[in-house]
């Protein structure tokens, strides 16, 4: 029902909005990390004499790091902040990723991300809000490296 | 010699699982790696505050397992071209969790040659908690 809405016409009027882009350099030490947390041992991620003789011909990223941090958290908030009453939780809803070129260690990516979408749903908890993010990654030669949709559930 | 070349994968072919068990130390690593400090993830006293039974594990951490499962199982010669999953159930520490996935359809677009997968994570309760589609590209024999 539009009365009890939680989108307020102002937080609707967000909807289309960029944020911030961000810079992220992509750190060799920080994809060794990556790969340690997910426990995925390839070596395509870790280890430059086994890297060079694959068709990437050196480290990569696995599919789906960027830089630190990861996930398009940067500057989310000062458009969710909106909401009224303020939803104080938040979980992740799902992720959906396009990739177009590897990543290698000193690339400097930036990010362009918008707010695709918003829309609320019911339940247990009360009221939940969903709010779809689009980013968009290009390295430092203007080429675009990956599209990635984050969509959040505040409640 | 490639992994997986298109000509030996038929629509119904299955992936090789990837049998994971997450911890709260991985999910700590995971956090410190990742960026993501939400405390559900490893302070089980706010997990419990938000009436759940205890920590969770992230979802992209998920994400991230059904990613080395494709990776794995196309190897260096293929490559991810897109993936997607939906986080509908939870993980908990201490769960094993089990990547899989289906080819659901074959197609060739340009002088790519593409393999749409079917893909979940299936906890040892047998909850299909997070699927998801995934498209890969692989070599041809042709």
């Amino acid at each position: 029902m539009a009365d009890d809405s939680i989108i307020t016409d102002e937080t609707r009027a967000k909807i289309g909005t960029t944020l911030e882009p961000v810079v992220f350099e992509v750190e060799k030490g920080a994809i060794r990390r990556f790969a340690q947390a997910v426990e995925d041992p390839n070596p395509l991620y870790a280890e430059d004499e086994y890297a060079r003789k694959t068709p990437y011909g050196g480290i990569v990223c696995p599919p789906g790091f960027f830089g630190w941090p990861v996930g398009q958290t940067v500057g989310m908030e000062t458009l969710i902040n909106v909401v009224d009453p303020p939803l104080k939780n938040i979980l992740n809803g799902g992720n959906e990723a396009e990739f177009y070129l590897p990543v290698r260690p000193g690339d400097v990516l930036v990010s362009y991300t918008k707010l695709a979408d918003l829309y609320e749903k019911t339940g247990s908890a009360g009221k939940m809000l969903f709010a779809v993010f689009e980013a968009t990654y290009k390295n430092q030669v203007d080429q675009v490296v990956a599209k990635m949709r984050y969509t959040f559930i505040f409640y | 010699m490639a992994k997986v070349y298109y000509e030996d994968v038929a629509v119904g072919a299955e992936i090789t699982p990837l049998v994971k068990e997450p911890t709260t130390r991985q999910l700590v690593r995971w956090a410190g790696a990742s960026g993501d400090f939400n405390e559900v993830h490893y302070d089980k006293d706010v997990a419990q505050s938000l009436g759940l039974p205890g920590v969770i594990v992230h979802g992209l951490l998920k994400f991230q397992f059904l990613i080395q499962m494709l990776t794995d199982w196309i190897g260096v010669d293929g490559t991810l071209q897109k993936v997607s999953c939906r986080y509908r159930g939870m993980d908990f520490p201490g769960d094993t969790i089990t990547c899989k996935g289906t080819v659901v359809n074959k197609f060739v677009d340009g002088d790519q040659h593409c393999l749409e997968c079917e893909i979940t994570v299936e906890n040892q309760r047998g909850e299909q908690t997070t699927p998801g589609r995934a498209i890969v590209a692989v070599p041809s024999r042709g």
